[in-house]
Parts: structure tokens; C-alpha cells; sequence
């Protein structure tokens, strides 16, 4: 599945990364990203981080995704790290 | 803003989108495909079939990497996971998946050693703690996936790991949408983009496939008012009759992609013809190992035995793959199979249509 949450870089050690959203981190490769730094938003994708997002456009989403939750939705919001496939 | 004024908010937007598009939708029906696991998912999970006006129809294709792989690569994986040595690493959907006589699942019963993995990047880590032992990652999935597992090879190179490889079954999506675009059997206005696939392909690779087919693309996000939108915009191009490269997602979406993503898939992967579940053999469609990393394709590393493949008997998943079937018109869906009980890869995969379909048959109204 994409997960289509943006996570933050919290601490930067080439070619990983922490990231973190909600509480939630979990360490990804960065090197299929241009410059990544602390405080970017990435895309997170098998475990590698393959595009960098605005700040804006990265707090936009999260707030969209937390507007879906409210929703009603049956399941939460997808939490990093737990989804067993990850294949697009 | 509180809580529940934002969600009051988000389904008035939901249903600014789906008047919009009845108000400008052709009277004629409209059909259009996505070729992506998480939208047929998101689709079907939020009911938005339910929202859209009945002459817009979007249709599920090729989307679910595991669906699209065929039997005999599973055959395959099943033949290295019984090498003695072996670690099999793979992405949890594949597990299950029926072989021609077996899956990894029942392998795994029988002893064999096969690990789910989120990440290429858990493999490596296997194939550190297990120097005496060969690490063999299922390499399936798209262009989002394949310069991940590029990168997991190129990290093996650095390290000199020896004991790690992959099996490719990677696929490119613009020839089987090209192809489906072309067949004689559907009738197409357009086609609904996978966002994170064209985080690296770009934009400017569904070009020839808007002009060579004149249908609209529209690169499309995840959730359902980034559905609604791009199908809105899907919608609004079949009523101007035009056939336009558009972007829903988010402005990461750049024309020529990711050019560091693109370029960790070159230097590893070439295309080549491959086979998909439903589409059968297209030319370039596939991606394997360049020669200079020739010795971590696991195909090359292993001399294996492989049985002639089977399709399991009155599997109809290669005809919805290809959008031609819905899942409820197969004969098998829904009794004889099951997610509980699956006969075909579309009804395994949490991504498979027929999974979809199942799953979420019974949701009516997202709001």
C-alpha cells in the first residue's frame, strides 16, 4: 500500500534517517532524496524516503488525514511501520 | 477549527465534489481506470462508488504488484525458499498467493524459512545477522518499489554482502496502460495516475500515452477528496474532450520524476520483456538486473527446478486485472473464493480488486 503520510526528519545520519509523525518513528533510508535535513518531510516509501514535501504542503495533508479519521472511517489513519506490504 | 467542524468541512467538501462532477459529467457513461493498489482500496473503502453519479464509473486495472506477478514466479520463490541455505524475505501479500501446487505459506509449514519484511532494507539486515545463510528478497512491484530495492542491492555492493539477492518480478505501468488502452475489449476515457509511481516516473511519462491513445491521465493522491478531485478533473477533460497530462497530488510530483530514484533503478535494473497475470507477455514492461549486477539476481544465483505452471481452475483474476470482469461476475467470488479462502492472487492481496470488492461490499455511504 502508499502510504501517503508525510513524516519529519528528526535526526540525520547518512544514508538514515529518524522520521517521525504522531509520536510514531521509525528509521528510513534517505539517499533517494536531494539534501534531505532535519526538519524536512518526507514520503516514505518501503522504508526509504523518495520525495521531500513543503512544510505546508506536508501540515495540509495531516490535517486532511486527521479530518478522514474523524470521519467515522473504520480504520485509523495508517501508522508507519505496521503495514507488512509496501510494493507500488 | 475543532474537530468535528473540520470533518463537518471535509464531507461538505465531499459533497461539493460529487455535485460538481454530476453537474458536469457527459450524459453518456464514462469509465475510467486507476492502475493502483491503494486507490482501489481507498475507492471501495470509503464507499466513494456510492457518492459519484452512476454514469461515472472508475474501474480497477493493473494495479496490485502482487496480483500482476505471474505463477510461475511464485514457483520460483516457492523452488528458493526450499534450498536449505535460504532466507526468503518478501512483503507479506505474497505469502499466500497460490503457487501451481503450493505456496510460500505451505513452505513455510513444511520448514522453510520465509520472512516478511516492510523494507528491502530489513533483508540487509538479515543477510548481516545471517552470514552463513543466503537472503533472497522477492523483488515485486512497480517504479516506486524498484529503486528501493536498487538501493538495497547497490548498499549490498558497498558492504560487500555476498549473501544477499533478489528475484525481480519488477514491472513498469505505462506499457500495460498503453496496452489497455489500446484493446479492443474496453473502452476507456481516461485514466486515474498512481501518485507515489509517479513521484519517480514524473509527469512527462504518461505523455506518450495521452497523445498515442488521446485519453486524459490525471496523477491522482489517496485519499477520498484527492479521489474525488482527480476524478472530477478525469471527468471535466472527457466533457471538454481533451487529453491532457494533469497533476491532482502534491506538487512533489515533478514532470520528470525523481531523478535520484530513477537514476538507483538504471544503474541496477534494464527493462525487458516480462509477464504479467491477465496482460500476458509485454514488451518492455519488466525491469532485470543490468549484467554488472548480474550476481545478485538471485534467478542467476540459484540453478532451480520449476514445475509447468497451473492457474488454479475458473481463476477469472487475469480478466479483471485487465478490467474486462468485475470481480461479482466471476463465478468463484464471494463462495468458493474468499479472503479467508483464496483461489486467486485479486483475492490474496490486501490490493487485489476482488479483495476490495469483498471486503468492503457491504459499505454504503462514506458520510
Amino acid at each position: 500500500m502508499c502510504l501517503a503520510v508525510p513524516m519529519q526528519i528528526r535526526d540525520l545520519e547518512m544514508p538514515l534517517a529518524t522520521v517521525e509523525v504522531a509520536g510514531v518513528s521509525r528509521q528510513v533510508n534517505v539517499e533517494l532524496v536531494d539534501q534531505p535535513k532535519i526538519g524536512d518531510y518526507v514520503v516514505v516509501h518501503a522504508g526509504y524516503a523518495i520525495e521531500k514535501l513543503t512544510e505546508e504542503e506536508a501540515l495540509e495533508t495531516l490535517d486532511l488525514l486527521r479530518q478522514v479519521a474523524e470521519l467515522g472511517d473504520d480504520e485509523p489513519p495508517p501508522t508507519p511501520g505496521i503495514q507488512s506490504g509496501d510494493m507500488s | 477549527m475543532n474537530r468535528s467542524q473540520a470533518s463537518a468541512g471535509l464531507k461538505q467538501e465531499i459533497g461539493t465534489l460529487t455535485q460538481a462532477m454530476d453537474r458536469i459529467a457527459p450524459e453518456r457513461t464514462v469509465v475510467f481506470m486507476e492502475v493502483c493498489g491503494t486507490h482501489t482500496m481507498s475507492f471501495r473503502r470509503n464507499g466513494l462508488q456510492e457518492l459519484v453519479p452512476e454514469r461515472v464509473q472508475l474501474i480497477s486495472g493493473p494495479g496490485c504488484p502482487v496480483c500482476v506477478t505471474p505463477v510461475e514466479y511464485v514457483d520460483h520463490a516457492i523452488a528458493l525458499a526450499q534450498q536449505h541455505d535460504v532466507i526468503l524475505a518478501t512483503f507479506g501479500d505474497l505469502v499466500r498467493v497460490p503457487g501451481s501446487y503450493t505456496s510460500l505459506e505451505q513452505s513455510r509449514a513444511d520448514g522453510a524459512r520465509v520472512e516478511v519484511v516492510y523494507s528491502p532494507l530489513d533483508a540487509l539486515n538479515l543477510a548481516r545477522k545471517h552470514p552463513d545463510r543466503q537472503v533472497v528478497f522477492l523483488a515485486v512491484g512497480f517504479e516506486t518499489t524498484a529503486p528501493v530495492v536498487a538501493s538495497s542491492v547497490i548498499q549490498a555492493e558497498r558492504e560487500h554482502l555476498e549473501n544477499y539477492s533478489a528475484l525481480s518480478a519488477h514491472k513498469v505501468i505505462p506499457p500495460a496502460m498503453l496496452a489497455l488502452a489500446q484493446a479492443d475489449d474496453l473502452a476507456l476515457d481516461g485514466f486515474m495516475c498512481p501518485g507515489h509511481v509517479s513521484v519517480v516516473i514524473g509527469m512527462n511519462a504518461y505523455a506518450p500515452i495521452a497523445q498515442a491513445a488521446n485519453l486524459p491521465c490525471v496523477v491522482t493522491g489517496f485519499e477520498p477528496t484527492d479521489m474525488l478531485q482527480g476524478l472530477l478533473m478525469l471527468v471535466s477533460q472527457a466533457r471538454q474532450e481533451t487529453a491532457k497530462v494533469e497533476n491532482q497530488y502534491l506538487s512533489v510530483v515533478r514532470p520528470e520524476g525523481n531523478p535520484r530514484a530513477r537514476a538507483a533503478m538504471d544503474q541496477v535494473f534494464e527493462v525487458c520483456d516480462s509477464r504479467w497475470r491477465g496482460l500476458g507477455n509485454m514488451p518492455l514492461s519488466g525491469l532485470t538486473f543490468r549484467k554488472e549486477y548480474a550476481r545478485f539476481d538471485a534467478a542467476r544465483r540459484f540453478s532451480v527446478n520449476l514445475p509447468d505452471p497451473v492457474e488454479p481452475p475458473g481463476c477469472q483474476c487475469g480478466a479483471v486485472l485487465r478490467g474486462v470482469t468485475q470481480p461479482e461476475d466471476c463465478p468463484l467470488f464471494g463462495n468458493r473464493c474468499t479472503p479467508r479462502s483464496p483461489v486467486g492472487a485479486c483475492m490474496v492481496s490486501s490490493e487485489g480488486t476482488c479483495a476490495a470488492h469483498f471486503r468492503y461490499r457491504s459499505v454504503n455511504q462514506a458520510t
